[in-house]
């Protein structure tokens, strides 16, 4: 597997979330998440200017063998959403934790983000799932 | 206890992703199964089939006995060697299984049936066979390999000793020889497959499995898992029991119709049932679905017809196409425009013959 970033954080349930310097949140799968679900073949991404709560199925990914739901790490509105995914989303495969962005938030409650889990406490989370 | 074929340490040492496969312990991809898709489409690629039950059937009555068991006619297979695919069903006209049956001698058939319905499969012959004073013997001995692509069968023909490549090589589709392998392993060859490209599908025992594997890695074929199986079967038009069919589903109602042989005076199990439902008239149908809209189709999503709901059965996306293919179970009649409910949406799909690849290309009018 490769380097998590140190600047994320992440959710139990393997999206990610690196905090701008415009205090607005990106969130992505991690790439231990990419891996498990193999190539990835379509992403529906949210509408902009919805609102989400923490926890809420925000987005959905698909690779060849599954469905499988993106929950938004914390709440608040959708401001962006990576468009370039439509036409590739293996992007996401390629690049989990850059190019493979999924949609950015305004969060409404900036306390979640401590709910969220380190690298290390993540890779813990991940290394769990592998057995 | 999950079970473990004979190249399982030998996945694992390639990287592969296992998973739970009908009570084994399978690779589902080694790494891309796009890539492993698209190798046995371009060139070739192998699956480790171990799993599979090899059944021989013996004695004088052999096909007699199979002239009941199965819907489709042994009296197909004249030539040594020969093989047919075929469905065995309950009284019901059921599906108990689809495999497929091989003639070696008047008095010594085999079969191979499918992983995850071992238990059953085996049951439900030993019973049928007792009155026919028929042997049924599990070989669990035999490991197989399916080797499949435009260029699997020369690949696999370079590792045969010289003086048996020609016989080989003039196999016959649907047909299987028994012959010396490389290094002197006993290889039984059947032209068969389950990808819709040609190629070879080997039974070979056991303790020569992970020898010949690692040949036919250094003659260039790729390893691939389940997963490319599956989509590379779905495009091909081939029916996976449990998903397309089970005891629910008569052949009629699972696009099988083509396996099933009324011919006179042969009273298979399930034939009566057939016959009925044929006479009353059959009610639901499976079709091919295209979906051009991005998105997948998958298991178990609800269908909207003109004529009523149906389901999906086998979907998903299919690489060779770079859209989304399934089989439905519809309601025989006028389908009208037809659409599938994903996660709320109505998606337009459109109706169409399978297969949707053959031959490393999709057929007239699947790209759409």
């Amino acid at each position: 597997m490769s380097e998590i970033p140190g600047d994320l954080k992440f959710a139990k349930s393997h999206e990610w979330v690196r905090v701008e310097s415009d205090g607005s949140v990106t969130v992505g799968i991690s790439d231990h998440a990419q891996e498990s679900l193999g190539d990835l073949v379509y992403v529906e991404l949210p509408e902009v200017g919805s609102s989400v709560e923490a926890g809420a199925g925000t987005a959905v990914v698909e690779s060849v063998k599954a469905a499988s739901d993106i929950y938004a790490p914390v709440s608040g509105e959708v401001i962006a959403v990576n468009t370039a995914l439509s036409d590739k989303p293996e992007t996401i495969n390629e690049d989990a934790y850059g190019e493979g962005w999924i949609f950015k938030l305004k969060m409404s409650d900036k306390s979640q983000l401590d709910d969220l889990l380190t690298p290390d406490e993540y890779a813990e989370v991940a290394e769990s799932d592998d057995h | 206890m999950t079970q473990k074929t004979e190249l399982n340490a030998t996945h694992r040492e390639l990287g592969a992703r296992m998973v739970d496969f009908g009570g084994w312990d399978m690779p589902i991809a080694y790494g891309s199964q796009i890539e492993e898709h698209h190798a046995v489409r371009k060139d070739a690629g192998m699956f480790d089939v171990s799993h599979m039950t090899v059944v021989d059937l013996g004695g004088d009555r052999t096909r007699e006995f199979l002239r009941k068991l199965v819907a489709n006619n042994v009296d197909k297979l004249a030539k040594t060697g020969k093989a047919l695919y075929t469905c065995m069903l309950d009284e019901n006209g059921g599906v108990v299984d689809d495999l497929i049956v091989y003639f070696l001698r008047e008095d010594f058939f085999r079969l191979v049936v499918n992983a995850a319905t071992r238990d059953k499969d085996l049951a439900w012959i030993e019973k049928q066979a007792a009155p026919f004073g028929v042997t049924v013997r599990e070989r669990p001995e035999f490991g197989m390999i399916a080797v499949q692509g435009p260029n699997a069968r020369e690949k696999l023909i370079g590792l045969l000793p010289e003086e048996v490549r020609e016989k080989a090589r003039k196999l016959g589709k649907f047909a299987a020889i028994e012959v010396e392998g490389p290094n002197g392993m006993p290889l039984f060859l059947a032209r068969t497959g389950y990808t819709g490209e040609d190629g070879f599908e080997v039974v070979v025992p056991n303790a020569r499995v992970v020898e010949l594997w690692n040949l036919l890695r250094e003659a260039g074929v790729a390893p691939a898992g389940l997963g490319a199986r599956d989509t590379l079967r779905l495009e091909a038009g081939m029916n996976l029991y449990g998903q397309d069919m089970d005891e629910s589903v008569t052949p009629w109602e699972a696009a099988l119709a083509w396996t099933i042989s009324l011919d006179e005076g042969r009273d298979f199990i399930g034939r009566a049932a057939l016959e009925k439902q044929k006479a009353d008239g059959v009610q639901r149908t499976m079709v091919g679905l295209v979906m051009d809209d991005k998105g997948v189709l998958r298991h178990g999503q609800k269908v909207l017809t003109a004529a009523g709901e149906g389901e999906i059965l086998s979907g998903g996306f299919a690489p060779t196409l770079g859209k989304s293919v399934a089989f439905a179970r519809v309601p025989v009649g006028e389908l009208g425009s037809v659409r599938v409910d994903i996660r709320g949406r109505e998606i337009p799909v459109r109706v169409v013959k399978f297969p949707f690849v053959r031959d490393g290309q999709p057929m007239p009018g699947i790209a759409g």
